[in-house]
């Protein structure tokens, strides 16, 4: 933890479901730049909701409502006049399930960098191979470029879909429980990833499961309720929490 | 993920009497339908051996005559004006189909939702007679008096597509049916494409709004490509409907037996030719050709069931993954 470069800066963040229900209280956070970020906690306890918050993703269903600023580059991005577009090419998102579209493996990739009016073939290509190598997946996808993505398997999609996130050459990388739909082994190759990813990009992850927060996290929030219960290193929030709630909940005493 | 298969496990199931009573009654349902579905095909055969023996099943289906005075039979004009009609219904019906589909899906705010695709859907339970009397004296009418002398000025002038817009515009022919057939389905059409366009799952077009795609790329790109082989199926089970439609057709399509290229002229189609000309059937021969028409039409549509079914299929299989 030599850098201690700040990337996003959560004030007072608290977020309203339409309907009118609360499910973030009052959060104070900051994100590391290069540095993996978990956030954890029980079942609805928000944790989703906050990290939804950072794309502006709850912007896609009516009736929702931000209080407080996330700032981030320098503006707030929970701002009015916030450009969601550039927003979200700036910070990418990748799901629990993997969610290729329905297209060629280098199309998927291709996908933002196109959105974004890369058009000549040359460059497309360069910029494909390179995210897929980052992500790990180029020997394995090489020769099945133009086939369709539903032919990959599970763990490769996710990859795919990490690749074509990073395609774009985000700031910031969102994940909310990107394994909990995969095999051991896809877990453990996407953990390595995203331990390689955070030399290049801020990667924040929700997750359920305490050891992969433990294993590949630098700092960790835990959550409960909708509010951040407590916010360190991941090294002591396992080791030395300070609040009796987090040591309950990291020792397995409930969630 | 392979599931271990337990090895020498057998599970015995008490064999209930009221299940297997309950199994029978379903099982005799379901082969009702099977075996009348055989029935019909073979009852529309047996009363039209007679005709398509007569003429021969290929000059049967290819000759554009239909004289009961000289008791000569071909399915071509019906045949013809069915295939038109339904042609130039879909052309119409499909794209303002989609664009309703496309609104109530991605594009409208929540209650509105509902409320139209709601709305849509009632059109579809106005009988088709009453499409056909409206058609008759509100849309006939103003077919004759300004939409059709209006292409003729336009599109009439344009080589090549000239010809189909010759003739004194009546009001009672294949474009006016076509525009009635085409509101009859756009319903269906709609409701069966916006359920294509709710299959494409939530966080696949997050994906693409994360990457910082627009509403229209996401659905441009992602929500259509994903529901193509559902939309497509939808439009063919339209067809299917259509080839079938007679009540709202029979109104404003003038019964004429003629292959004309031109659309403002009168034709007829299976469906009418049947309906009107039963009662007029006075020699076996006569009445057999009949039959021969409707067998035309049974293999006709079903073929294009099949072939929707195939595309739905193939939608659902997608889906599955």
């Amino acid at each position: 933890m030599s850098q201690r470069e700040v990337d996003f800066q959560v004030r007072a963040l608290s977020f309203y479901y339409s309907g009118g229900l609360q499910a973030l209280k009052d959060i104070d956070l900051v994100v590391y730049k290069r540095a993996v970020t978990a956030l954890i906690g029980p079942s609805g306890c928000g944790k989703t909701t906050l990290l939804r918050c950072f794309n502006r993703m709850h912007d896609l269903y009516p009736g929702n409502r931000y209080q407080g600023e996330i700032i981030f580059e320098g503006r707030n991005i929970l701002s009015r006049e916030e450009d969601l577009i550039r927003l979200r090419s700036r910070i990418g998102m990748v799901f629990q399930k993997p969610t290729p579209f329905p297209m060629s493996v280098f199309d998927n990739i291709a996908y933002g960098l196109r959105l974004r009016g890369i058009r000549r073939g040359s460059e497309l290509s360069d910029r494909v191979e390179r995210a897929l190598r980052q992500a790990a997946l180029w020997e394995e996808v090489k020769d099945k470029l133009h086939k369709s993505a539903y032919e990959l398997s599970g763990g490769q999609q996710q990859r795919l879909v990490i690749a074509r996130a990073l395609a774009v050459e985000p700031e910031a990388l969102l994940f909310d429980e990107p394994t909990s739909a995969l095999d051991p082994i896809s877990t453990a190759k996407i953990e390595e990833l995203l331990v390689q990813l955070k030399e290049t990009v801020t990667i924040i992850i929700v997750t359920h499961n305490l050891q992969q927060a433990a294993r590949i996290s630098d700092w960790t929030g835990f959550l409960m309720m909708g509010e951040l219960i407590e916010f360190d290193t991941t090294d002591r929030i396992f080791t030395a929490p300070r609040e009796k709630l987090t040591e309950q909940y990291v020792t397995g005493r409930f969630g | 993920m392979a599931f271990m298969k337990p090895e020498g496990l057998t599970v015995k199931l008490r064999k209930d009497p009221f299940d297997l009573l309950f199994q029978a009654l379903t099982a005799l349902a379901a082969l009702a339908v099977l075996a009348l579905v055989a029935g019909f095909f073979l009852a529309l055969y047996r009363e039209a051996s007679l005709s398509l023996g007569h003429f021969g099943p290929w000059r049967f289906l290819t000759t554009a005559n239909w004289d009961p005075v000289a008791e000569a039979f071909g399915a071509l004009t019906s045949l013809y004006g069915t295939v038109v009609v339904t042609t130039l219904a879909l052309l119409m019906a499909v794209p303002v189909a989609l664009g309703i589909a496309i609104f109530v899906t991605e594009v409208a705010p929540g209650p509105l939702r509902g409320l139209i695709g709601g709305a849509i859907e009632l059109l579809a339970a106005i009988p088709s007679i009453i499409y056909g009397m409206w058609g008759l004296f509100t849309l006939a009418p103003i077919m004759a008096e300004h939409v059709e002398p209006a292409l003729q000025q336009s599109l009439g002038r344009v080589p090549g597509l000239g010809l189909l817009f010759q003739g004194t515009p009546m009001g009672i022919d294949v474009l006016t049916a076509s525009v009635i057939l085409s509101i009859m389905i756009i319903p269906f059409t709609a409701s069966v494409a916006r359920d294509a366009f709710n299959l494409t799952p939530a966080v696949v077009k997050e994906s693409a709004y994360a990457l910082g795609a627009t509403k229209w790329e996401v659905l441009w790109q992602v929500v259509l490509p994903f529901s193509r082989a559902g939309v497509l199926g939808g439009v063919v089970l339209s067809l299917g409907r259509a080839l079938g439609e007679t009540m709202a057709v029979a109104f404003v399509l003038g019964n004429v037996h003629q292959v004309k290229a031109s659309l403002l002229e009168a034709a007829t189609t299976i469906t009418v030719t049947l309906a009107n000309e039963f009662t007029e059937a006075d020699t076996d021969l006569y009445l057999s050709s009949l039959f021969a028409l409707a067998l035309v039409l049974f293999v006709l549509s079903f073929l294009v069931l099949a072939v929707a079914k195939v595309f739905l299929l193939r939608a659902e299989r997608r889906q599955a993954r």
